[in-house]
């Protein structure tokens, strides 16, 4: 890898201070973004490109003034139509904005475009999608990773600073791992849920996908805090993210090593990257030690009993009768509701829909939902158990670098197993980033951090730490060098 | 089963009690009634992608306040749950309800049935909220849908199948009624579907017999639909085992034009409500002080206010009136602590006169144009004897047209009583001089003459002669 490969160091931070002094305008970086995104428009990774996006009003100061971003489209914006990657919302214009919308739009950032995704989030691909599949711009050939699919593959081809995106079992860190950028998932009830689309609402949050954890931290310093329109949105103080990246240092950091996500199914490769950051951060003065998830191989399955319940209950208002896909032609309502469901709906989403109102169904409830919500409070305690003995956890993101297109949409179950390492997290509600640490050929690998609830600081200060010391972040697609 | 057989009926009610808060229980938009279609449903309410629920604290109080009046247990920790079902009227395809922990359990209804007094045991109370209106006449070949409902707060009230006629259902249900409307958590009116109610009915051959298979009964939205269901259901049911049958558990629909009540749908069809807990909406905690504070702001209730008036001698159909509306019994303490010896004269002008000029012009009691205090004001000029009985309800009259106060009225229609001695006296020896043979006749024993030259002085007095006083005044003439 030359340097010629690798992105300048130039964070948001950085960006602000030349926006601040003249040196670039908002107006240039909106150019800027107009020209990559029509170089990267092959990638598929918007599903609604904003035609005349607005310039931002006056500076208030905030470090993403005048800074290009696109949504993951299932946040809504008022008067801009809201997908969820759906056929079934293909038309939808939502009246209102997301809470996470208003607060950037607030700020000065300038909304480029709606990023495509797996059809209401579900997905570990980006080809659930109604609006087709995300490439991935480190090989076109090969799934950007999902949901948040056009998200991960837009920041990565550098041509937003970032994204807004959202995590029910993975969907950030995921596509951030596939595409070779840095994504963080906060906890639980974090980040507002208001005006987000709803897959599995206990398990559902928004977060944010760029190119370093500087920048993750800007961006999520913006978005996060309570809001009374959700209320499991958590009234508690947001700590400034970026002094605390300032004032770490690495030594004496407890760094646990889940033994499950290190086993059965992961890559060689895979594991040597991540092996190899390991000895980067503990040449910094970081200890490492072994912990017991005893109970995290049951995550897969609990997972897949709990978000299925969950949606197919939050997906009954899709219905054809007061917004999204009507049916033509019916003669009764149930064939309204059917048919309309039917034609609005992927194959997946209806999959998940079946399993959840089964699972839901008189005399299954106890031996699905039930048992599903006990396991996942013993993986709760487990990780608790496990923070008892280090401050973070470090394991690798995905068992895999990027598969193919095509390559298991046929077969549900090996896609499912493709969130491994990332669905016990949010089981437990807690805080988890992805960043790269290396490659595999052309592809990127993804180190998952994950922490404490409500300690997404120390997660960005140790990645921040990691990025000081290693380039990987930087490492830029070949079609850009 | 012989026609001898002793049928024994059960009875289980559920009533649906709206409660009156301004706005929504997991929305901002307004609750009042009779508002153009759809223009009371926020985003929250039509179920938009991305909205979610907040829950409104009002609605909380009330159930609480309820829960304390009829003394039931509310539950520090009570959860929300999903009723998933599709329906047009239902926007996000699932009601936000309480199932596995309500915020109200146990309690009792104390009903009244003539003079037996019963306890209707309550199962629990729980918080939900309402379903939109589908309205099927308004527009050719496709029904409309009218969302403005939609989110207004429930408390659902469960009671245990514990009555055994109609007669005692609609006792127990009009107990809630008062009670419901007393203590201020719901408006009452049956025809705005403020207060719904649903029908459990089931019979038996005999009171040891196990509960036979019961029938629900939906759509009654007057007590006497109530009543008249009922009747039917135990009846038809009755007449279908008597005739060798069995009852199927389903749900019926009273037509009230028929006067039945009729298949809506069988027990094979009926829903799966897939319950759970909603993940957007935290268990719901209640601080014990919260529950402290209501209970001491809590009315006296209904059976305590009978109680208190049959005490003070006060008779039973006014002890009924006066206690089935809070703000009778506002009036009635108003006119209590002006004249506080005569309970029984307040009672008696409070449910005659007064109520039955209200009833008459079809007035609420706050509209009253003789305020309690007038009343008081009247009663008073009764008690200190400056007025008859009947100039008093002359006087009653006038206030009630005019809006004059008792003492304005008795000095413009100088309506006062003639209770100086010499006055009455000049009138009785006139009478007297007018009708000797009378006179005579009485002293000579016939009694009944006396009441005649009564009715003479008091027509010569134009009423105002005070009766008492006459009375002995003309004995006294007449030497007996």
């Amino acid at each position: 890898m030359s340097d010629r490969d690798l992105a300048p160091l130039h964070s948001l931070r950085d960006l602000a201070a030349e926006l601040a002094d003249g040196a670039t305008t908002p107006a240039a970086l909106l150019e800027q973004s107009r020209a990559a995104l029509d170089a990267c428009a092959g990638l598929n990774a918007l599903i609604t490109r904003l035609p005349a996006p607005a310039a931002p009003g006056a500076s208030g100061g905030h470090p993403l003034w005048g800074v290009p971003y696109a949504h993951k489209d299932l946040f809504c914006t008022a008067g801009v139509r809201t997908t969820a990657g759906s056929k079934m919302l293909a038309d939808f214009v939502p009246p209102y904005s997301a809470h996470i919308h208003e607060r950037l739009d607030a700020a000065g950032a300038v909304l480029v475009g709606k990023a495509n995704m797996d059809e209401f989030a579900m997905g570990s691909s980006s080809e659930h999608s109604a609006f087709g599949p995300v490439a991935n711009p480190h090989d076109p050939s090969r799934v950007a990773g999902g949901s948040s699919g056009g998200s991960a593959a837009l920041v990565a081809a550098r041509a937003v600073r970032f994204a807004t995106a959202s995590d029910t079992g993975g969907s950030i860190r995921q596509p951030a791992a596939f595409c070779g950028v840095t994504g963080i998932k906060p906890t639980w009830g974090r980040v507002s849920r208001y005006g987000m689309i709803a897959y599995a609402s206990s398990l559902d949050q928004a977060g944010v996908i760029a190119t370093s954890a500087v920048d993750c931290a800007i961006a999520l310093q913006c978005i996060a805090g309570h809001d009374r329109r959700d209320s499991t949105s958590q009234a508690l103080a947001v700590p400034d993210w970026l002094d605390q990246l300032d004032r770490f240092d690495l030594q004496g950091l407890r760094i646990g090593l889940p033994t499950p996500m290190y086993g059965e199914g992961i890559d060689v490769e895979v594991l040597e990257a991540v092996a190899e950051a390991r000895r980067v951060l503990e040449q910094a003065g970081a200890k490492v030690v072994d912990v017991d998830l005893p109970n995290a191989g049951w995550a897969i399955a609990a997972y897949y009993v709990i978000a299925p319940c969950e949606a197919s209950s939050n997906l009954a208002r899709y219905d054809g009768v007061r917004f999204g896909h009507r049916a033509e032609g019916v003669r009764n309502l149930e064939e309204l509701y059917t048919r309309s469901r039917t034609e609005g709906f992927g194959a997946e989403v209806q999959r998940r829909i079946l399993i959840g109102s089964f699972a839901l169904s008189a005399g299954y409830y106890d031996a699905y939902y039930l048992k599903a919500q006990r396991v996942r409070r013993l993986i709760a305690e487990d990780f608790a158990r496990a923070f008892e003995h280090c401050d973070l956890l470090l394991s690798p993101t995905t068992p895999t670098p990027a598969f193919r297109i095509g390559e298991k949409l046929d077969d549900p179950l090996a896609m499912y197993a493709a969130d491994v390492n990332t669905v016990a997290v949010n089981l437990a509600g807690l805080p988890a980033m992805s960043l790269p640490c290396g490659y595999v050929g052309r592809l990127p690998v993804g180190l998952q951090l994950i922490g404490k609830s409500w300690d997404e600081g120390l997660l960005l200060a140790a990645a921040h730490a990691y990025q000081r010391r290693t380039a990987w972040h930087r490492v830029l697609p070949e079609s850009l060098r | 089963m012989s026609a001898s057989t002793s049928w024994q009926a059960v009875i289980g009610l559920e009533i649906h009690v709206q409660l009156s808060t301004v706005s929504k229980i997991f929305s901002g938009a307004a609750t009042a009634f009779g508002a153009e279609p759809n223009v009371q449903a926020c985003a929250v309410d039509l179920g938009l992608p991305g909205t979610l629920p907040v829950f409104n604290g009002a609605a909380l109080d009330l159930a609480i306040r309820f829960g304390l009046a009829v003394g039931a247990d509310i539950a520090p920790v009570s959860i929300f749950a999903r009723k998933n079902y599709f329906y047009p009227d239902l926007p996000k395809g699932y009601q936000i309800s309480q199932f596995e922990q309500p915020i109200v359990s146990g309690g009792v209804i104390r009903a009244r049935l003539g003079e037996q007094v019963f306890g209707v045991q309550l199962v629990r109370a729980h918080l939900e909220e309402d379903a939109g209106k589908s309205v099927h006449d308004a527009f050719h070949g496709a029904s409309g849908i009218d969302l403005n409902r939609a989110g207004t707060p429930l408390l659902e009230v469960v009671t245990e199948p514990v009555m055994h006629s109609a007669a005692e259902a609609v006792a127990c249900l009009k107990a809630l009624h008062t009670l419901v409307r007393w203590i201020g958590v719901c408006d009452g009116n049956l025809q705005e579907g403020s207060f719904r109610c649903d029908a459990n009915v089931s019979v038996r051959p005999g009171a040891d017999a196990p509960l036979g298979t019961r029938c629900e009964i939906k759509n009654l939205n007057s007590f006497r639909f109530i009543e008249k269901a009922i009747d039917y259901e135990i009846e038809r049911q009755i007449r279908v085992l008597e005739n060798g049958g069995v009852i199927r558990q389903e749900t019926r629909l009273f037509d009230p034009a028929r006067g039945e009540t009729r298949t809506m749908r069988s027990k094979e069809d009926a829903h799966d409500y897939r319950y759970f807990p909603d993940p957007d909406l935290p268990p719901l905690i209640v601080d014990p002080a919260r529950i402290e504070a209501i209970r001491a702001a809590l009315p006296v209730l209904p059976d305590a206010v009978r109680s208190e008036l049959l005490s003070l001698g006060v008779n039973g159909e006014h002890a009924e009136l006066i206690a089935s509306e809070r703000e009778l019994y506002s009036a009635w303490q108003a006119l209590r602590t002006a004249l506080p010896g005569e309970p029984k004269l307040c009672a008696n002008w409070l449910c005659g006169e007064w109520l039955g000029a209200l009833n008459a012009a079809e007035l609420a009691v706050s509209a009253a144009p003789v305020s309690p205090a007038a009343l008081a004001g009247l009663l008073t000029r009764i008690v200190d004897g400056a007025l008859s009985g009947r100039m008093a309800k002359q006087a009653f009259e006038a206030m009630w047209t005019s809006g004059e106060s008792a003492d304005q009225v008795i000095e413009r229609l100088g309506l006062k009583q003639i209770e100086d001695g010499d006055a009455l006296g000049g009138l009785v020896d006139s009478v007297l001089a007018q009708y000797p043979k009378q006179a005579a006749d009485y002293r000579a024993g016939q009694d009944k003459m006396l009441q005649f030259l009564v009715g003479q002085v008091m027509k010569a007095s134009r009423g105002q002669a005070n009766p008492a006083q006459l009375n002995a005044l003309l004995r006294a003439r007449l030497g007996r």
